[in-house]
């Protein structure tokens, strides 16, 4: 949890109201304070709330932009894409099947160096047509140049919207940026936020200036289809430079962004929860926190050592400062909400990066169990995570336990 | 290792695609009756799928597995024991893989062998377009029209057992002429084939060409930019607005010439040309309108010249102008160079008409086939169709 580091006086100053709303309505008002110039949208659970609060922003006059239903989630990104190299800010977003049918308009913004940003309401693929959290959509940009990111509470939701936009409009970034939010336990739950003042926004966020990129009558160039055909591995290598500098850029934003509202969020890419005398720790990705603290603090009521960390950012993975801060612990339980099906050790997505994180980063070799848990939207409960847990320290101790279970399954 | 060959065809996109691939096919299961092996394999600059792009075609064939392994593990031959070249035009160069930039059609012959050009034309006539180099080679023209053969309906003439008999007096190493004949036999299963290729080989005749002998244009390089230096966004600097320019006689500024990428030129894929009669223009503008490539210059007459650097030989110019014989497609290798043709008319007035007279007789006539479309005139006749369309509504 972010903790509130002014005093009670200027805090006043700088929070502009409290406000109980939902994790979409959240990134609504961030996009409404960030002045966001185009929003393209498609409807699908549960991505849509965004969309239809933002239009009720539109339509009360409340938020000046051009607000466009695309005919489907590939024009609703390629549309972005093109008013985002025009120099326009951009929003956009979808969920599930829908980000799947966008994708080849999601591939070639890396390229195209478009710091669009989209909302994920985090849902199922098909089949069968779930409306519950799973975090593969998203997942699917992972290997692309996108940035993804995690979120687990609407408070969080709002801010790191603001941060998404100071990061990929950043001139050493430019690449599009994921938000995810866990369909349903995020997008359609209710919580007190705070929200910042226009004039705070402004002072944090500059205006987007895209330079000599800028498709502009005054700055004749052409994008894409002038290009050779062999320059394929030196735009590659230009993406990856991206990738060198992401994580620089995003502890600047944070901590600009500390400065600015007060609100403090320590390390911007994992959170860590009753880790500092834990033996073992678990690792997650979302709203999955909940349970997780609850049981955490269950059991360390009954003397178990037990820590947890939230993993903020996925792309970019900082593998050394998390290979650092798990190498101390006994033994690791990733908790996956996702699957990569024939991936080594059977693992899911989560376990299976860090795995490789830990090879090269960490002096120790504390075992990585997985668990896959709470896919097509199923509750990650609290004995679920005490199970986990369970096999944890046993993992701990010596004995061989799995790499890879499923929790919370039937039979 | 053993010993490694390498034949490639230089062909047009698309009309002689299966015509390559055939003769590159015939190549390697006729070495295969000498107990040698080979693969057949495509490369490309753009899509050999496009109307008229130059592409290649290969052929390699070794002795033994791991010296046909060596042969593979690149992307295209480096050099080559033959080159055969379907289509005339294409002695003024082409593109290769990624567009490297326009190539002379020898660039990849080994020294002292040989280039096979299929043409009407004679060795001297066709040296006038194949560029100069450094190293001696020898030319050879199988005499013949472009061949579409092998393309949908287009008749099979004989042209793929031509070259295979041309490239087993070119070069038995390759392919002899026996296993050629047992190819012909036991897997095309046609007696007159034989017959064609027997014929070519007996008449296979080559002259000798030196060194710095043949077009002395010098074509365009460039250095391929580091990452670090290209512009990111997968952008490009757009090029400047053009401008206008001088007659050559009068030295009056005027018209508009657009500005071109230097580097980026589209006249190898160009099979004919339009020839344009700048004293009958009515500078009515339908060609430079129609024109896909905005490849018409507005000269400071306000007439139209069609710049032969960008100009890819669609005909659609030809096909608007409403003025009869004012603009002429012509076959492209009748011509060696890509001057004005307006600089030439300013220049001398009934030197260029009496040429131009001449030029415009030997073209060929209408609804015989072109590239680019079926045959000269298509185009036109489609005009009235899509305007009936559009009436309709």
């Amino acid at each position: 949890m972010a903790t509130t580091t002014l005093p009670v006086e200027e805090k006043k100053q700088v929070q502009e109201q409290e406000a109980l709303i939902t994790g979409a309505e959240a990134i609504a008002i961030a996009c409404k304070l960030a002045n966001v110039d185009v929003v393209t949208a498609y409807p699908i659970r549960p991505y849509d709330t965004v969309m239809q609060y933002m239009s009720q922003l539109v339509a009360d006059g409340e938020m000046d932009c051009e607000f466009i239903v695309a005919e489907g989630e590939h024009s609703q990104f390629e549309i972005v894409k093109h008013a985002s190299v025009c120099g326009a800010r951009v929003f956009c977003g979808s969920s599930g099947v829908g980000w799947m049918y966008a994708m080849e308009a999601l591939t070639v913004t890396p390229a195209l160096r478009v710091p669009m940003v989209a909302m994920v309401g985090n849902r199922a693929l098909d089949d069968p047509g779930a409306f519950g959290v799973e975090h593969n959509d998203a997942l699917a940009v992972r290997d692309l140049g996108w940035l993804l990111t995690w979120v687990d509470s609407a408070q969080e939701a709002l801010d790191t919207a603001l941060i998404a936009y100071r990061v990929a409009e950043d001139r050493r970034m430019f690449v599009p940026l994921a938000l995810s939010c866990d369909g349903a336990f995020l997008t359609h739950s209710q919580a007190l936020v705070e929200i910042p003042s226009a004039e705070q926004v402004k002072k944090f966020l500059p205006r987007y200036d895209r330079g000599e990129l800028l498709l502009h009558p005054d700055n004749v160039i052409s994008v894409a289809p002038q290009a050779n055909e062999d320059w394929v591995m030196e735009i590659r290598r230009q993406n990856y430079a991206v990738t060198e500098r992401a994580c620089d850029v995003i502890r600047e934003v944070y901590a600009d962004f500390e400065k600015t509202f007060g609100r403090k969020y320590g390390n911007p890419f994992f959170e860590e929860y009753m880790t500092q005398d834990a033996e073992v720790v678990l690792l997650g990705m979302g709203t999955m926190s909940t349970p997780v603290k609850v049981a955490v603090r269950k059991l360390r009521e009954e003397g178990k050592k037990v820590g947890f960390v939230r993993l903020r950012w996925f792309r970019p993975f900082a593998g050394p400062e998390i290979a650092k801060c798990l190498e101390r612990f006994k033994a690791i339980g990733v908790i996956d909400r996702d699957f990569s099906f024939g991936s080594p050790n059977l693992s899911g997505v989560v376990a299976t990066e860090l795995r490789s994180a830990m090879y090269t980063g960490a002096s120790t070799r504390p075992p990585v169990l997985d668990f896959i848990c709470g896919l097509g939207g199923r509750e990650v409960t609290v004995p679920d995570v005490e199970a986990i847990t369970q096999s944890v320290f046993e993992a701990a101790k010596g004995k061989a336990q799995p790499l890879t279970q499923w929790i919370g399954l039937r039979g | 290792m053993g010993q490694l060959f390498a034949v490639e065809l230089v062909y047009r996109g698309v009309f002689q695609k299966t015509l390559a691939k055939n003769i590159t096919r015939g190549i390697v299961l006729a070495a295969h009756n000498e107990g040698k092996l080979g693969i057949s394999f495509g490369r490309y600059g753009d899509s050999p799928e496009r109307n008229g792009i130059p592409a290649k075609s290969f052929a390699i064939v070794a002795n033994d597995e791991e010296t046909l392994q060596a042969g593979m593990a690149q992307y295209e031959p480096k050099q080559v024991d033959v080159t055969v070249v379907l289509d005339d035009t294409l002695c003024k160069g082409g593109e290769s893989w990624a567009w490297y930039g326009l190539q002379p059609v020898h660039h990849a012959l080994k020294p002292g062998h040989t280039l096979i050009v299929i043409s009407l034309q004679d060795a001297p006539t066709l040296l006038k377009s194949i560029h100069r180099r450094e190293e001696p080679y020898k030319l050879a023209v199988l005499k013949g029209v472009t061949s579409f053969s092998g393309m949908w309906v287009y008749k099979d003439d004989h042209t793929d057992v031509r070259v295979l008999g041309a490239i087993a007096k070119a070069l038995p190493e390759v392919v002899g002429l026996k296993s050629v004949e047992q190819f012909i036999t036991d897997k095309l299963k046609n007696s007159l084939k034989l017959t064609s290729a027997q014929t070519a080989f007996e008449r296979f005749k080559s002259i000798d060409v030196k060194p710095g002998q043949g077009n002395p244009e010098q074509l365009p390089k460039f250095e391929l930019l580091k990452w670090e230096d290209m512009r990111e966004g997968v952008s490009i600097k757009g090029q400047p607005q053009g401008c206008a320019y001088a007659d050559p006689v009068t030295k009056q500024i005027g018209g508009f010439r657009p500005a071109r990428n230097e580097l980026f030129k589209k006249y190898s894929t160009r099979t004919q040309r339009p020839v344009v009669n700048f004293a009958t223009c009515t500078k009515c503008t339908l060609c430079w309108l129609n024109c896909p490539d905005a490849s018409f210059d507005v000269t400071p007459d306000k007439t139209y010249d069609a710049n032969l650097e960008a100009c890819c030989g669609c005909g659609i110019c030809e096909d608007v102008c409403p003025v009869k014989d004012c603009i002429t497609m012509v076959n492209e290798s009748q011509f060696h160079d890509n001057h004005s043709q307006w600089e030439a008319f300013k220049k001398d007035h009934d030197a260029y008409l009496k040429w131009l007279e001449k030029t415009i007789e030997s073209a060929e006539p209408e609804e015989k086939r072109a590239h680019g479309f079926r045959y000269r005139g298509q185009y036109k006749e489609q005009v009235p169709e899509a305007l009936a369309i559009a009436q309709k509504g």
